[in-house]
């Protein structure tokens, strides 16, 4: 397998990691914000204070 | 009906996290074994003989890596205090690194030809014999207790396994040159040099010459480290080299 | 796996099968070990295992011989989380005490060490203080609330019959073998990794039946969202998978020695033990505890969680982030100089979504902050939270090279593993611990709401000793090391800056003695709790009268 170059995997770092990070937090920001997901998580909410039985 | 979907929610979110989390290390270790330069070429590196290997041991079992680090960072006073900047290729044939994490006590990357074997001896055994301000713990056990080295063969091994490049020759005299590191003036002594080169120190590290006991083991290493690479050869701003 | 056959009385159990078969090929893998091995260390350490795994069998035959035990019967598990209960505290204790053992070395090496018996020396206790508090005791606090809160949350109960049963046991034993193993001076000398790869085997497996377990019962819950305290705790024991295998990859020297040699080298094994060692960090001392956060404040303020989608947020950008940021602990290395850039870079980023959870988990109490004087675990939960958001930021600012620089390698590190150990982790288990009695107990409240204030302020005295002591010392003994006097010579030797810590590893022992101080009145109370008033003590024999 051919070796990379020291700058070659800098290039690479500096480019994708910031299009990957970027990408991945704006799929869990539109996930959590998305109109119609509102009532589902209003309701998820209070899972942990409906419980009754200990 | 319902309960496939809750099915599929579950593990939906348990590869979700397993892709996230696997990524970042991936990209992240994966190149250390594929870019140029992650190691220096450098001579003198060369495997640990069995004396040294049972010495490096000895440190493992002891927790001597929770004290002392063997990694000098390349920064102004630890260079002028502990010697060159340790290279990642001082540490190549660790299995697993000793780099330590904390300096309770001081780096010992360049321990080696610093201090006697006397001084070791009786710092070992009683640290606050020769250093007042010390508080390291006694290792008098050390002097006391025979070196058993019946697995010195399967140590070599299996180091080999795991990629230490010992030859056939190096593994089948595991027993006789771990034995001859502390008969200096031997035909042994001789053979150790032959397989592991001329700079091997050859004594009797431990005063005690009746014996060879794990203090004999533990400051052989000791006496070992940071001795090997020639910084004289090394070029630190060769293509290869560069960080 | 639960489910009989249908006809004869008799239930056939999978788990009550495989569980017990994989017991007595332990038990004999141990005995063997100890017949065959020529280490005494080793031939220990097998008797260990096989004890430890003779026990469990026995305790099987004990609780299923003949009988379905009551706790079977009842809608939820709750033995197997009050064992939990039981365990995470005797190991507190025990794991604390260490400590404190471990700071009077360091104060008065002329009283504490004992020449020529090299189990009591401070390298091999130290791993298994480290142990005991952070898998001893923190392990078990994630195992017992991640049990509860599953079953609560999912509306089920916990899935695999005996499963969590094993889990329990097999972890402990784990624990038992590694902390044992280093008093005889078994490890792998990596730091939260120590454990030789016999014990990593057995973890692996007991990992799996958790993973199980604790999955199972998601996937068979009542409710159609899965609350997000399980997100955390799932990423927790997915992630602690991965990293517990990929950094333990080892060979021995020989299936009769404890010794191995790691797969991985130098360079390579320095980083992936500190993607290991971080993400201990990041997914169990921290991914794991804020699904305790999760639900335990929300449950005792009787308020969700200040914003559900802040959650998410937190969640997915947390565990995207915390992976990259191992690399900070080997800052001007011989690691290459890109990793350490990159993982400098996103310990930075990562301050931000801390400081989302702490927001969530801070602001849960808007409206409500008279709770705080009223309830005193409320606030240990509360303040343990504002622990979490100070360690998150010492990080990141720790991690920033120039500053690295100076704080690498001293006890500065030290106080900031303790603020985060003890303020956060510890904090946020108590105030768990002292919810689940009661609750597990079926008592109405707490022995002594006095004795709680006791607690809280005599280990938070403790706590701030501690880590402004290290502070001080850590900056100090930095500064120390890179002087230079006036002719441009280095002003200290090493063993000047050794001396200079003498008084503030007194006032640091002292901080640790008060943070022990604080747990042992904390067994009391809950000691007190569980054995008060006789009419209620016959009820708690009998749990599923508390359902």
């Amino acid at each position: 397998m051919e070796r990379w170059a020291y700058e070659e995997v800098l290039a690479f770092t500096r480019s994708w990691d910031a299009v990957y990070f970027t990408a991945m937090f704006a799929v869990a920001l539109v996930y959590a914000y998305w109109p119609k997901n509102k009532a589902k998580f209003d309701q998820a909410a209070r899972i942990p204070l409906e419980d009754e039985g200990q | 009906m319902k309960h496939e979907k809750f099915e599929r929610n579950s593990i939906l979110l348990l590869v979700g996290i397993l892709i996230v989390v696997a990524i970042g290390g991936a990209v992240e270790i994966a190149p250390l074994f594929w870019v140029n330069g992650t190691i220096e070429k450098i001579s003198g590196m060369r495997p640990y003989t069995p004396l040294e290997l049972e010495g490096q041991k000895i440190y493992v079992s002891e927790g001597c890596n929770v004290c002392h680090s063997q990694m000098i960072r390349s920064l102004r006073d630890e260079v002028e205090r502990y010697g060159h900047y340790s290279l990642a290729a001082e540490s190549m044939y660790d299995h697993p690194f000793l780099w330590g994490s904390e300096r309770t006590g001081p780096d010992l990357a360049r321990v080696g030809g610093k201090y006697s074997d006397e001084w070791h001896r009786a710092h070992l055994a009683d640290p606050r014999s020769v250093v007042p301000e010390s508080i390291m713990p006694p290792y008098v056990h050390l002097e006391k207790t025979p070196l058993d080295y019946r697995d010195i063969r399967q140590m070599l091994e299996a180091s080999r396994d795991v990629g230490v490049p010992y030859t056939d020759d190096q593994i089948a005299n595991a027993q006789a040159d771990l034995e001859a590191q502390v008969a200096p003036d031997t035909d042994g002594a001789d053979a150790l040099k032959k397989r592991y080169g001329a700079k091997v120190q050859v004594r009797d590290f431990d005063g005690d010459p009746s014996q060879i006991t794990k203090a004999d083991a533990l400051i052989a290493y000791l006496q070992m480290l940071g001795t090997l690479v020639d910084f004289k050869t090394y070029q630190a701003d060769a293509p290869g080299n560069r960080r | 796996m639960q489910t009989a056959a249908s006809e004869g009385n008799a239930p056939w159990r999978f788990d009550l099968f495989v569980l017990p078969v994989i017991l007595g090929l332990g038990a004999f893998a141990g005995i063997l070990e100890a017949a065959r091995s020529p280490d005494p260390a080793m031939q220990a350490q097998g008797w260990t295992f096989a004890l430890c795994m003779m026990a469990t069998g026995a305790w099987y035959l004990w609780t299923y011989a003949g009988r379905t035990p009551r706790d079977e019967l009842t809608p939820y598990a709750n033995d197997v989380v009050r064992a939990g209960v039981i365990a995470s505290m005797f190991w507190a204790v025990a794991g604390m005490a260490v400590g404190l053992i471990l700071a009077l070395q360091l104060s008065f090496p002329h009283w504490f060490y004992f020449a020529g018996e090299a189990w009591t020396n401070f390298g091999r206790l130290r791993p298994l203080h480290t142990s005991a508090v952070i898998f001893a005791f923190g392990g078990n606090v994630l195992i017992a609330t991640s049990f509860y809160v599953v079953q609560r949350t999912s509306r089920a109960r916990l899935w695999g019959g005996s499963l969590p049963w094993f889990v329990f046991w097999g972890y402990n034993t784990f624990i038992v073998l590694a902390g044992t193993g280093y008093l005889l001076g078994i490890t792998q000398s990596k730091e939260y990794a120590e454990p030789e790869w016999y014990a990593d085997l057995w973890l692996t497996v007991v990992w799996v039946c958790y993973l199980l377990t604790f999955l199972g019962t998601i996937i068979k819950r009542k409710e159609s969202h899965i609350y997000v305290a399980n997100w955390f705790y799932l990423s927790f024991i997915v992630t602690i998978a991965m990293l517990h295998i990929v950094n333990n990859l080892s060979w021995p020297v020989s299936l009769l020695q404890s010794q191995s040699y790691s797969l991985f080298s130098g360079v390579q094994s320095a980083l992936t033990q500190w993607w290991y060692g971080h993400n201990a960090v990041g997914f169990f001392l921290t991914a794991g505890f804020l699904g305790i956060m999760y639900y335990f404040i929300p449950k005792r303020a009787e308020r969700p969680i200040y914003s559900y989608r802040l959650s998410i947020i937190h969640f997915w950008s947390l565990i995207f982030i915390y992976i990259w940021a191992g690399p900070h602990h080997l800052l001007y290395t011989a690691l290459p100089e890109w990793a350490q850039t990159l993982g400098m870079t996103f310990s930075i980023i990562l301050w931000m979504p801390s400081w989302g959870g702490m927001i969530n988990g801070l602001m849960t109490l808007s409206g409500a902050w008279d709770k705080l004087r009223t309830d005193p675990v409320l606030r240990m939960l509360v303040v343990s939270v504002a622990f979490y958001g100070m360690s998150t930021f010492e990080g990141p600012v720790m991690s920033v090279k120039t500053v690295n620089a100076l704080s690498h390698y001293t006890n500065w590190t030290i106080g900031h593993v303790h603020s985060g150990a003890l303020g956060w982790v510890a904090y946020v288990s108590f105030g768990a611990i002292y919810c689940l009695v009661p609750w597990l107990w079926g008592k109405k409240k707490l022995y002594s709401n006095a004795l709680v204030e006791w607690h809280f302020w005599i280990s938070t005295l403790g706590i701030v000793l501690y880590i402004t002591s290290m502070w001080v010392a850590g900056i100090m003994q930095g500064l120390m090391w890179r002087a230079y006097n006036e002719f441009g010579f280095l002003e200290y030797s090493f063993a000047e800056a050794v001396q200079a810590m003498h008084p503030y590893y007194i006032i640091r022992a002292a901080g640790g003695g008060l943070f022990l101080a604080g747990v042992l009145i904390m067994v009391f109370n809950l000691w007190k709790t569980v054995r008060q008033d006789a009419p209620a003590q016959a009820a708690a024999l009998v749990p599923e009268a508390a359902e």
